[in-house]
């Protein structure tokens, strides 16, 4: 038995999920299916999108917001995030420009979320 | 340069934009957002995290992909905007008069919106003594640092304050590299929001200390360590549990505050409890023809709830500019609260026959589980909804029904409460 | 090698340099910090105390009365905030009556006019916060206020206009004593040499001299918490209100500041280290309940920061201004706390003359004793704002919003000489960061004008010098 918090919206729903069989996952707190969904996963295999910085070259900021576009497994976050640090890319950007592709084999993009325009 | 126009916005941050869409669609074509940043957007554009937009778009968008969606809106329908332009005075008579590099802008208004969001309490307000050297920065500060400026504020950082922003922080500090070595929260539950706790610290192995303050900074031209210690149920520390946590940074998210300075300026109502303005169920003020929205009137927890808020406010200052009996004074009831209830915004119901629906926002005054959310009119319960738990964190809403609407409106006392369920 | 060699740019030194800048005297002075105005002299009451409560007789009592005199023309000249407010020394208790007495008889004897013992009541209709258990007080109507570091630093900017010249970051550590002249050596191992040697280095002036004066002196570093509050608090007191003064000093005040903020504190403890200014649980706390003895209904919410300052405090309980009698050419300004702040000007003056008889020195006919402050826009009219902008469109872009300060001004403030190195020292003189946010939003801005300005990466941008810079280096390296 696991307890966890839900983090789909702000309800915070208190989850308690039973994974003693992995066939049948029983998820009880939830308040929406939505949390019955995050209970699986989370304990089977638990995902986050990851949002952080990318270097830009010659812009009107020295860096631009970028996201996951999709969640990764949590155990890659660091590892994302090393590969996102010698990540330099050049002035504009868009929102939705991809700055890493399917990166680290995830088959997830990360993109840009912010405009920034070369100066 | 004196100008006039119909509708003047102070701020292009979330509320001021969603504001101004919603004017525009309700017919009204003589608009102006006044926007003191180079870029619209608002504190939008720091929040590079995700976990924007679920109600409003469904979807889950960062910070300034929120805000590009309704600059989108704004641009298409060629809502006339002034970037790097600062209001400096707004007068009860609706002039308002705003610096930019052009020189001073005197504009005459029918309505005013204003939407210039809020500030984040800083270190004096909270009494934190020690040294008064470098490395202490409110947690939004931080923000802007980081995200916009690919500035690094520290390596350790302790964080006082579990306001979502500091959460936030915490997450966005170690994915730079920095080791957070605590949050410290002063009361004996969380202001943020629980998927930040789960995601941003609980991820990371971040431990957060209920009941803790930062009882002294020490360190002489920048931040060495902190000391903490446990509080009573009176929020005193109790030093025996004082204990030093090395440091470089110590960041403060210890409360936002209505930036309600123009609102003051034109003799507008200031609620003690809230900070921003007293308004009706139009989101008007004292002022006739100043409405105020978003963080400006009262601090939100999710920019989808200023959005709605704002779109409010934007129809109803077009309703306002457009009405014949613009000068007409309705009465007004307040809204009573029970403290526990801690505020309802709007606080004044009109007594006029506007039979539309209506949503009550409020916040509640500590952690209550088991409750009953409750509306009275004249002692008959017209509202009960049950709650498992609320906590001041979180921004609750009332919506009501037509019926119960015009029921407000001739009621002679209405009550908004909490009533126990055990 | 120089005339004249000041130690120390607090009010003391920067208004001795402005005196000794109207004579032909070459005048150098040293400061161990990264600006003027960063020791006791950013961080006091700020108040221009009438004359009453010195002991007649007293080098406080001269100088106090003759300083606060020069105020008017001074603030004037240099255009930086004073202002006559008024003050009430207040009395809880009939026992009170005597030491009310004893400090009107004080004002007499000193010749400080403007004084008189109103009752309670006639006080409230003055000041109608001051709590109902007052019985009486002492009216001083010659009391004022001023900003204090923008005093400083309006001296400071006239003296360097006039010819002086600054350093900074200079630690002096030794001072050799020469058949004519001195030599005065820094820490990073620099020296200077002059004929005349003036000691005002606040706290430290006692290390000062001992190093050449067999005359030993003791300052003790009596620190004193202070608490502020938003303008929006104004109304509290347009006068300064003490209490009955106690062994320790003039007790908590709650006034004005020029500005419109309300100031309450100094608490009084002696402490160690000369240079800590730190706030304490207890100080604080001190001061803010003490107060409330003043005005009960003082407004906890309103409190937007607090500092500490400390007072050089000696044994002998007067200033020391003079030529040290065993070392010929070495002057000491030493001891100079409360009422410092108000006799800076009279000490200046007085201890300009001695030296120009000592150097016989003669006159600077290019002395220009204006100088102008920065220009603010808040204090701009709609035409003024227009102008300015028209001129320099720096002024229409607002940095801190709380203050309203422009580019312009902020830019202007790091241009001066001597100008501001740091945020700290932007905010001293423009007050950008000064306001309810406390530099929250306006703190990156600053940052990149004072990279720019200074020629410097963001990275070496400090609040207050070396070994406090804001941010610890670009992020991704």
């Amino acid at each position: 038995m696991r307890e966890l918090i839900c983090i789909n919206c702000p309800m915070g729903c208190h989850l308690k999920v039973d994974d003693t069989d992995k066939e049948n996952i029983i998820v009880t707190g939830n308040t929406c299916n939505r949390g019955k969904v995050y209970g699986i996963n989370e304990v089977l295999h638990p995902k986050r999108m990851v949002t952080s910085l990318v270097t830009v070259i010659g812009g009107e900021h020295a860096v631009v917001s970028c996201k996951t576009k999709e969640a990764i497994p949590k155990e890659l976050i660091f590892d994302s995030l090393e590969v996102l640090k010698n990540t330099k890319v050049n002035a504009p950007v868009s929102i939705g420009d991809v700055l890493v592709s399917n990166i680290l084999g995830t088959g997830v993009d990360v993109v840009a979320t912010s405009n920034v325009k070369r100066v | 340069m004196e100008k006039k126009v119909r509708l003047l916005i102070v701020g292009g941050g979330p509320a001021g934009l969603a504001a101004a869409v919603e004017a525009y669609d309700k017919g009204e074509r003589d608009i102006l957002i006044l926007e003191r940043e180079n870029k619209l957007g608002g504190i939008l554009n720091q929040c590079i995290h995700n976990g924007f937009g679920l109600h409003t778009f469904n979807e889950e968008l960062t910070g300034p992909e929120y805000a590009q969606r309704f600059i989108d809106e704004v641009e298409k329908r060629k809502i006339a905007y002034l970037l790097n332009t600062t209001v400096i005075e707004v007068s009860d008579k609706k002039c308002v008069k705003a610096l930019n590099e052009g020189g001073l802008l005197e504009i005459q208004a029918e309505a005013i919106i204003l939407s210039c969001g809020c500030r984040e309490r800083p270190r004096g307000a909270i009494n934190i003594a020690g040294s008064r050297g470098a490395g202490v920065f409110s947690a939004g500060t931080a923000q802007k640092l980081v995200n916009i400026d690919g500035l690094m504020p520290g390596k350790e950082v302790v964080i006082l304050g579990s306001g979502d922003i500091g959460l936030i922080m915490a997450r966005r500090m170690t994915f730079e590299g920095a080791k957070v070595k605590a949050v410290v929260e002063l009361m004996p539950y969380s202001s943020g929001l629980n998927r930040n706790i789960v995601q941003c610290l609980n991820d990371f192995n971040i431990p957060l200390l209920f009941s803790h303050t930062v009882v002294e900074i020490k360190g002489d031209n920048r931040v060495e360590s902190v000391i903490i210690a446990e509080v009573d149920e009176r929020l005193n520390p109790k030093m025996e549990t004082a204990q030093e946590i090395k440091c470089d940074t110590l960041l403060l998210s210890v409360g936002l505050l209505p930036e309600n300075e123009l609102a003051r300026g034109a003799n507008v109502d200031i609620s003690r409890i809230t900070r921003g303005a007293v308004v009706d169920d139009r989101l008007m003020t004292n002022i006739d023809g100043i409405f105020e929205c978003g963080n400006v009137l009262h601090v939100h927890d999710l920019v989808d709830f200023v959005s709605l808020e704002a779109r409010e406010a934007g129809a109803k200052a077009v309703e306002y500019i457009n009405s014949k009996d613009k000068n007409k004074k309705y009465e007004s009831i307040a809204i009573e609260t029970d403290g526990k209830v801690r505020y309802v915004v709007p606080e004044l119901i009109l007594k006029n026959d506007d039979s539309n629906p209506l949503t009550l926002k409020l916040r509640v005054s500590n952690v209550f589980k088991k409750v009953r959310l409750e509306v009275s009119v004249d002692n008959e319960v017209i509202y009960s909804r049950v709650k498992q738990v609320v906590a001041p964190g979180e921004m609750q809403t009332i919506d009501l029904k037509s019926e119960d609407v015009l029921k407000l409106r001739k009621a002679n006392s209405i009550k908004v409460y909490l009533r126990s369920m055990e | 090698m120089v005339d004249v060699l000041i130690i120390g740019s607090g009010i003391i030194g920067s208004s001795l340099a402005r005196e000794l800048s109207k004579t032909s005297a070459s005048v150098l002075v040293l400061e161990k910090g990264n600006d003027v105005s960063v020791g006791t002299t950013k961080a006091n009451s700020g108040i221009v105390h009438a004359g009453f409560d010195a002991k007649p007789g007293t080098r406080k009592a001269f100088f106090n009365v003759r300083g606060a005199k020069m105020y008017p023309v001074l603030a004037k000249e240099l255009d930086f905030p004073f202002k006559k407010n008024g003050a009430f020394v207040l009395s809880f208790s009939k026992d009170g009556h005597d030491t009310l007495v004893d400090l009107l008889d004080r004002a007499e004897k000193n010749g400080v006019s403007g004084c008189e013992i109103i009752s309670g009541d006639e006080i409230r209709k003055l000041e109608p916060n001051v709590s109902k258990e007052v019985v009486e007080g002492l009216y001083a109507k010659e009391s004022g206020i001023v900003s204090p570091y923008e005093m400083c630093i309006a001296m400071a900017e006239n003296a360097a206009s006039n010819g002086v010249k600054f350093e900074f970051l200079k630690k002096v550590t030794n001072i050799e004593k020469q058949s004519n002249h001195f030599k005065v050596i820094c820490e990073d191992c620099s020296s200077y040499e002059a004929k005349v040697v003036v000691n005002a280095a606040g706290c430290h002036a006692d290390e000062i001299n001992n190093m050449v004066s067999s005359r030993k002196y003791e300052i003790v570093a009596r620190k004193g918490e202070y608490v502020l509050l938003d303008k929006e608090f104004s109304w509290v007191s347009s006068r300064t209100l003490f209490q009955l003064p106690t062994k320790m000093g003039k007790g908590i005040l709650v006034s004005p500041t020029c500005h419109g903020n309300i100031i309450v504190g100094p608490t009084a403890l002696d402490v160690d280290d000369k240079d800590l200014t730190w706030t304490t649980p207890s100080g604080l706390k001190e001061a803010w309940d003490k107060a409330l003895l003043t005005v009960p209904n003082l407004p906890r919410g309103g409190i937007i920061t607090q500092f500490s300052g400390l007072r050089a405090h000696t044994k002998e309980d007067d200033f020391v201004v003079g030529f040290a009698e065993d070392v010929k050419g070495f002057y000491n300004l030493l001891g100079i706390e409360s009422p410092g702040l108000a006799s800076s000007p009279a000490i200046a003056e007085f201890a300009a003359n001695e030296i120009k008889e000592y150097l016989n020195l003669g006159v600077n006919p290019k002395f220009n004793p204006i100088r102008k402050g920065i220009k603010h826009i808040s204090h701009m009219s709609s035409e003024e704002l227009n102008e300015a902008i028209k001129e320099n469109r720096q002024f229409g872009h607002v940095i801190c919003r709380c203050e309203v300060v422009s580019e312009a001004e902020i830019r202007e403030a790091i241009r001066r000489v001597p100008g501001a190195k740091d945020l700290d020292g932007v905010k001293r003189r423009v007050r950008a960061g000064m306001g309810r946010c406390q530099m929250g939003f306006c703190t990156p801005k600053i940052m990149e004008i004072l990279a720019e300005e200074l020629g410097e990466s963001i990275e070496d941008v400090s609040k207050r010098g070396k070994g406090s810079e804001i941010t610890i280096g670009r992020i991704k390296e």
